[in-house]
């Protein structure tokens, strides 16, 4: 049998270069108003930002592919691809709605009851709501069937207990979609017994505590349910069934452009401080990793195009991922060897050296979150016929 | 890319009745090649791209591609990618094709020929795929008073090197002392060798893409057969994420080259968002080249390094196939030089114009 990997080349349609200028637009006004700065200092890792979140979300730009009735535009996934890649290239405090809006509104709108919808959804359209995602445990990362923290049957709805881990932005979010553990797992099918929900995060009995990054940053937190209360029309989707809703959302978050460009910024930054005539060494280098990031990108474009014809592409999104996150990840060092001979002072030196720290600082976290290499490699291989 | 196509569908059929690999492989000579070339003639494939007026078949750019990447899928040994491009290329300035295979040049940068006041044709290109075993050959040169002519001359009226790629096909060194074309013309304006680099680059690309396709295949179904330990290798984590990373080289390449393909099929000259996809084209597929072919070597351990096995045929076509119309390095330096000279703050609007 023969592998067919598709790849065909997607032109991004008219409307989504207007939509585009429209965005740097509406990017460039920003920083002049000062509401951020697109650099290191500036929080160059989606920041957070109240004020910013709610402008992008006046501007119809949070949800932009979701129902109407639900706060949405009803815009394509190719535009919202379009907005998603400018912020990150501008490195825009996207941190209060980001995922909100790539994953969390997405399994609302699938699974969510009517009233989880109706309230939430708008909300998060507006750039109000800040959610997390709780899957992650002491005892279980990559592994998410092995999730132990229970959510028990109560009237009316359920009491959670136990701990999740390494959850991004809980200190800021209003909601968590959590994985928690409802029945055991069976004989048959070890990931059966889990449960989404989503977790009003001001219930009582949740606590939040940092867990501070190598960086120095707080993003990461521990999160501790004791006793907390979840009404039952705050489950997502079947109780017990939680492993058939998990892929298909992974789709969306595996092939988009934040998955080869979170350290694009260090491309920049050594074209800049390697000037308008490099060497040959310098321009060979610049030459190929800018013909990497577009081969990564034209295949992410190309993915998107199939997200948005409706198809389910799981191993070219794997695939988008696995590559793109393993170029992010080596781009600062490849930067510093070409970078070596560059001027040793100038103001664009400074500005390389900043960037390419904090670059190589983060690096080692994109080939892990929402993901590894290794997981990701093991979904290529079943997809290839191996498992 | 997947899609049915009556012109992709023909080459395939030819390709998998005549010039299979696993059946070529095990063919002591070169006897299969006539009956292939004929039948791809026959159904006016050599000359696809070259319009009907001018005795070609008059076929869409973009099927072209597609056609050149099943010409990697089977490891095609006939000129047939190289009848395509002398085809198109003489199609550029009018000039009718002639019947019989035709290679196509210069293939290397830096290479000149040079058309006297006479018309008559010097200078070397250094390495012509194919031009060994064409009748004709389909040349770009220069006027000595300037500007560039497109040039048909019979293979006769040159001195070939009788060299060899690593893939065993003809790659020979091209002189001309003084030599008398078949037909000149000048080249439409704004073309150059610049623009049948770009072509051949692409034509390249594809043509590697489709090889890598076809080793993917291999080395999974070897990987699934092959029984190590009591089990199959395939069962092996270790294998699977190497063949899970050539899935990945091998997508990363049907992607830069079906948009490199698509950007030419839709362009109205071979201008700078060409030039940006051809060249990332042509450098990113022959890296995947370079570690695709690594990756199914060791799969396929000592087997795949034999002469009977039909491995070789795609690997030693995929290092081959890299130095055809630049290497990856030659295109690296010149798309990091247009890079540099636009500022740093360029480069973000340029990736994402498309």
């Amino acid at each position: 049998m023969s592998t067919e990997l598709t790849f065909d080349p997607l032109r991004l349609p008219p409307e989504c270069q207007q939509l585009r200028r429209e965005v740097r637009a509406f990017l460039a006004e920003e920083m002049e108003a000062g509401t951020f700065a697109s650099n290191v200092r500036g929080g160059i890792d989606g920041a957070f930002s109240e004020e910013f979140s709610r402008k992008v979300g006046a501007r119809g730009w949070i949800g932009m592919t979701w129902p109407k009735k639900y706060g949405g535009q009803e815009r394509s996934f190719l535009e919202r691809y379009v907005v998603t890649e400018e912020f990150r290239v501008a490195n825009a405090p996207v941190r209060l709605h980001f995922v909100a809006d790539r994953q969390s509104g997405p399994v609302i709108i699938r699974y969510g009851s009517e009233r989880i919808k109706a309230d939430i959804l708008p909300r998060i359209c507006k750039g109000e709501v800040c959610f997390a995602i709780g899957m992650s445990e002491p005892g279980s990362g990559s592994d998410l069937f092995a999730a132990s923290t229970k959510a028990t049957k109560t009237k009316g709805g359920w009491l959670i207990n136990g701990t999740k881990v390494w959850t991004s932005s809980a200190h800021h979010a209003h909601y968590l979609i959590g994985l928690f553990r409802t029945s055991p797992p069976t004989k048959e099918n070890r990931r059966h017994g889990l449960t989404q929900f989503v977790v009003d995060m001001k219930t009582p009995g949740i606590t939040v505590n940092p867990i501070y990054q190598l960086t120095g940053q707080h993003d990461f937190n521990e999160v501790v349910f004791e006793d907390a209360f979840m009404p039952d029309d705050h489950v997502l989707g079947e109780v017990d069934g939680a492993w058939k809703q998990a892929t298909s959302e992974l789709a969306y978050e595996r092939s988009g452009p934040e998955r080869f460009l979170e350290t694009f910024y260090v491309l920049t930054e050594l074209v800049r401080v390697l000037g308008p005539k490099p060497d040959t060494r310098g321009a060979e280098g610049i030459g190929r990793l800018v013909a990497q990031v577009h081969a990564l990108r034209r295949m992410s474009v190309s993915v998107a195009g199939m997200l948005h014809a409706g198809k389910e592409p799981v191993v070219e999104a794997a695939i988008v991922k696995d590559v793109g996150t393993i170029w992010e990840q080596d781009l600062p060092n490849k930067a510093r060897d070409l970078a070596a001979f560059a001027e040793e002072v100038s103001a664009n030196r400074a500005s390389f050296e900043e960037h390419l720290a904090y670059a190589t600082m983060i690096a080692p976290k994109l080939t892990i979150q929402g993901g590894t290499t290794e997981i990701l490699r093991g979904i290529i291989a079943r997809g290839l016929g191996l498992r | 890319m997947e899609d049915t196509n009556p012109v992709v569908d023909a080459a395939t059929s030819i390709l998998r009745d005549l010039a299979d690999p696993q059946t070529v492989n095990r063919a002591k000579d070169n006897a299969w090649h006539g009956p292939a070339w004929a039948a791809l003639e026959e159904a006016g494939l050599t000359l696809a791209w070259v319009p009907e007026k001018l005795g070609g078949g008059g076929v869409e750019l973009g099927d072209g591609f597609a056609v050149l990447r099943q010409v990697g899928r089977f490891a095609v040994a006939v000129p047939l990618a190289e009848t395509l491009l002398a085809g198109w290329l003489l199609a550029r300035a009018g000039i009718p094709s002639p019947k019989g295979a035709m290679a196509c040049g210069p293939a290397r940068e830096g290479d000149r020929l040079v058309l006297a006041p006479n018309g008559r044709l010097s200078g070397t290109a250094r390495a012509i795929p194919f031009a060994g075993d064409a009748k004709h050959l389909a040349l770009l040169a220069r006027r000595e008073s300037g500007g560039a002519a497109v040039v048909l001359i019979e293979t006769a009226q040159a001195r070939l090197s009788d060299g060899r790629s690593m893939a065993g096909d003809p790659l020979n060194a091209v002189t001309f002392e003084g030599a008398r074309p078949v037909a000149v013309k000048d080249a439409p304006v704004g073309f150059d060798g610049d623009s049948l680099m770009l072509m051949g680059a692409a034509a390249r690309s594809l043509q590697m893409a489709g090889a890598l396709e076809a080793i993917l295949d291999l080395a999974v179904a070897y990987a699934n057969e092959r029984v190590a330990f009591e089990r199959p290798i395939a069962k092996f984590q270790a294998v699977q994420h190497n063949l899970a990373r050539l899935a990945g080289e091998t997508a990363v390449a049907v992607a830069a080259a079906g948009s490199a393909a698509d950007a030419i099929a839709n362009a109205q000259s071979f201008d700078e968002a060409v030039f940006l996809e051809v060249a990332s084209a042509k450098i990113r597929v022959g890296e995947a080249a370079t570690e695709g072919a690594a990756i199914a070597h060791q799969v396929l351990g000592a087997i795949g390094f034999t002469q009977e096995h039909v491995l070789h045929r795609f690997t030693r076509r995929l290092w081959a196939w890299r130095d055809d119309f630049g290497n990856e390095s030659r295109w690296a330096v010149r798309l990091g030089n247009l890079v540099a000279s636009k500022s740093a703050d360029g480069l973000w609007p340029m990736l994402a114009a498309r």
